[in-house]
């Protein structure tokens, strides 16, 4: 549990890191990989070590690119002056209406019947995309705003809600909102050591936890690009005067986030085996509650602070106060930000006029 | 400066550091100084000069709220639960902006408050009412006056639950006092899931229908006049001080802190008593009613309204009411393009649908603080 909670949180932090802001999106893209590991799941072999990772990979691809569209789409018009253009936002609604028709028709008479959320899905994303794109050509004069940018904390944060609430109900309407039964893609096995009984299930878990964490500790600090992160964190302006293009690198952190949002959430479901479209809404406050115990932008904090926050609630869960067990996800938050508001492993900064 | 006392004191600086913008809500104020009584219009003096303008409003919308409530049998009860429902939402709404839009504090807790409220209410209607008012359950007056006891008592609670989280919260900032309030919110609803007395998880049951229109209308007015004459008033202007600049009115003496908890209580005793309303129209409240996604509702109309704009506020929660009702038939996708609306209303009008004298934040560098 503590692993899967700071899978998540790294997501938060990273965001936060380079942004300053809450990505309330993360827990619904968290959703979104769980939902993609339930229909990949379907098309391989069940029980399979090479089934199971490349359902990981596949959701992990397909969250990466739906938070690098999020972050184009909605945060970036926000951050800097961009052309707004109302045929887009048309030429996206027809896009995704005219998909999801399409993809009726096409799939009518054919037996797929397992797979019509999804590609009824996928159809209106593709449409959305392009009709989008051609939107983007059409540029009268008279329908064009230009953003101001540079947005208000608050109007980035209702942003964000709205994008959160978007992908939630958008869930129940291709999904539905009934909970589904997540397929077992791992081999089970259940080992013993002395007195410990585990199953493949929770050490695939700690293991691919380990791995994700330990490659982005490699990206950040041993890559161009993590540099590049690193830089954009400190000083967005200077970054880009020593040439940093702040437009791939933010992009670039919204997919990563992404990414390990939805290997979060296939963990989640292999744990969890019910999967519904608000499934994200609880894991993703208390993985972010995870994100400030460790220290807000700080990845080893992130990861610390998840370990910590998912223990302390098994232990909570197994005893008399289980049914607290939400609230102390909480008010471990309202102590630390009261005694320790950088976190445990943050640093302090002192406020300049 | 020094003959006008402490108030004037900490109003003159202020009125510096606020600009041109300010101007406009100084209308009710005392005259600023000797100089300046010359400015203001000398009013036709008639029967109604005795009593303030904000005052006469407010006893006009009583009676008018009266004079409705002896029609209420003629309306169609669908329609009456419609405006009881847009009623609630407004109480909600302004008493949200007075801590969101006017002293810049973001709260994500308001359906915490909003449930205190109405749990407690809703438990003196039933625990203390069959006593009081006795079997036949009493004549209208009676029960009247014991609803505004109740609602009153609501209030209460929820103002003490709002000191409670707010004095040690409202030393964070921007995000962060948005989480933490966002936790205590959720906080307080599970602790009511897990009170037996109340109805844990299932909720209360079989509360009196107490809630008439007359009330929510009443209410309605008295929260719109409550919060606009705090804020028209010289201990107001602290509040849109601690919104500008921070560190600003700290400088020039402002205790910040001491209005932002002022205001978080006021918001919270209102949002009770919404609560209260809220229970006694319902007959059945449970704690997954009053969760995150309530307040974020709530924040939604403040943020549509146009952030410290009461009118603007009022017809947002007027609008986004009215608007789940009117895409009922498209009922599948009506939450999917209520976020959109969302989304693309934050891009091309961050200021909010209903504000029209946009002024800029004055800090617009990466280096401002996150209050703004």
């Amino acid at each position: 549990m503590g692993a899967i909670y700071a899978l998540i949180a790294l997501g938060y932090t990273m965001v936060y890191g380079v942004l300053r802001f809450i990505n309330f999106a993360h827990s619904d893209v968290f959703m979104v990989g769980a939902f993609i590991g339930y229909y990949a799941g379907k098309l391989v072999p069940e029980g399979t070590l090479w089934g199971g990772l490349l359902v990981l990979t596949i959701a992990m691809v397909g969250c990466a690119l739906l938070g690098i569209r999020i972050e184009r789409s909605a945060y970036r018009p926000l951050r800097e002056p961009t052309d707004f253009n109302l045929f887009t936002i048309l030429g996206m609604v027809v896009g995704a209406i005219a998909g999801y028709f399409l993809c009726n028709r096409i799939i009518a008479g054919r037996n797929v019947s397992d797979f019509t959320p999804a590609l009824r899905l996928v159809s209106a994303w593709a449409g959305a995309e392009t009709f989008g794109w051609l939107g983007a050509r059409i540029k009268p004069r008279f329908v064009v705003w230009k953003t101001s940018g540079g947005a208000a904390t608050l109007n980035v944060l209702i942003t964000a809600i709205g994008m959160s609430l978007l992908l939630e109900y958008s869930g129940q309407v291709f999904f539905g909102a009934a909970p589904r039964t997540f397929p077992s893609i791992f081999p089970m096995k259940n080992f013993q050591v002395g007195n410990l009984v585990f199953s493949t299930n929770q050490l695939a878990v700690i293991l691919i936890a380990v791995l994700l964490m330990i490659a982005l500790q490699f990206i950040v600090y041993r890559t161009k690009i993590g540099t590049a992160m690193r830089a954009v964190s400190l000083n967005p302006q200077a970054a880009q005067l020593v040439g940093v293009n702040n437009d791939v690198v933010i992009s670039f952190t919204f997919g990563l986030g992404s990414a390990l949002a939805a290997a979060g959430g296939i963990l989640y479901a292999l744990n969890y085996p019910s999967i519904d479209p608000l499934m994200g809404v609880m894991p993703g406050l208390k993985a972010f509650v995870a994100a400030i115990l460790g220290g807000i932008g700080n990845i080893p904090g992130a990861a610390l602070g998840g370990l910590i926050l998912g223990t302390v609630e098994t232990f909570v869960n197994g005893s008399q106060w289980s049914t607290y067990k939400d609230a102390i996800a909480f008010a471990i938050l309202i102590i630390i930000l009261l005694f320790r508001p950088a976190g445990l492993l943050g640093k302090f900064t002192v406020e300049k006029v | 400066m020094s003959a006008e006392g402490p108030e004037a004191n900490d109003q003159r600086p202020l009125r510096q550091a606020q600009g041109l913008a300010q101007a406009k809500r100084v209308e009710t104020a005392e005259p600023a100084s000797p100089g300046g009584s010359n400015a203001k219009p000398s009013v036709v003096r008639g029967p109604w000069s005795v009593v303030p303008a904000p005052h006469a409003a407010l006893l006009a919308a009583i009676a008018v709220a009266y004079g409705i409530s002896h029609f209420s049998d003629q309306i169609d009860p669908y329609h009456l639960d419609v405006l009881t429902g847009i009623g609630i939402n407004i109480i909600l709404a302004v008493s949200l902006n007075l801590v969101n839009g006017y002293t810049g504090q973001f709260s994500l807790g308001h359906a915490g408050f909003m449930s205190v409220g109405a749990y407690f209410s809703a438990a003196v209607s039933l625990f203390l009412a069959p006593s009081i008012l006795g079997e036949s359950g009493g004549n209208a007056w009676q029960q009247g006056g014991f609803f505004l006891v109740a609602l009153c008592a609501g209030g209460l609670c929820a103002a003490l639950a709002g000191l409670l989280v707010g004095v040690p919260s409202l030393r964070l900032k921007g995000d962060y006092l948005a989480l933490v309030t966002l936790g205590f919110g959720e906080i307080i609803r599970v602790i009511f899931q897990n009170v037996e007395k109340l109805g844990g998880a299932l909720g209360l049951n079989g509360i009196p229908a107490f809630t008439t229109i007359f009330w929510v209308i009443s209410f309605v007015a008295l929260t719109v006049f409550v919060v606009n004459c705090l804020v028209n008033s010289t201990y107001g202007r602290g509040f849109l001080a601690t919104h500008d600049d921070e560190v600003a009115s700290e400088a020039v003496g402002l205790n910040t802190t001491r209005y932002k908890i002022v205001a978080f209580v006021i918001g919270a005793f209102f949002a009770g008593i919404a609560g209260g309303l809220y229970g006694h129209f319902k007959l059945t409240i449970t704690p997954t009613g009053f969760d995150f996604t309530k307040s974020i509702e709530i924040v939604v109309m403040v943020i549509l309204g146009g952030m410290g704009n009461t009118l603007g506020v009022i017809l947002a929660a007027i609008l986004l009411t009215l608007l789940p009702e009117l895409l009922r038939p498209i009922a599948e996708f009506r939450m999917i393009i209520y976020s959109f609306l969302l989304i693309v209303l934050m891009l091309v009008r961050p200021q909010g649908l209903f504000n029209f004298s946009f002024r800029p934040s004055r800090q617009k560098s990466a280096a401002a603080t996150p209050t703004a």
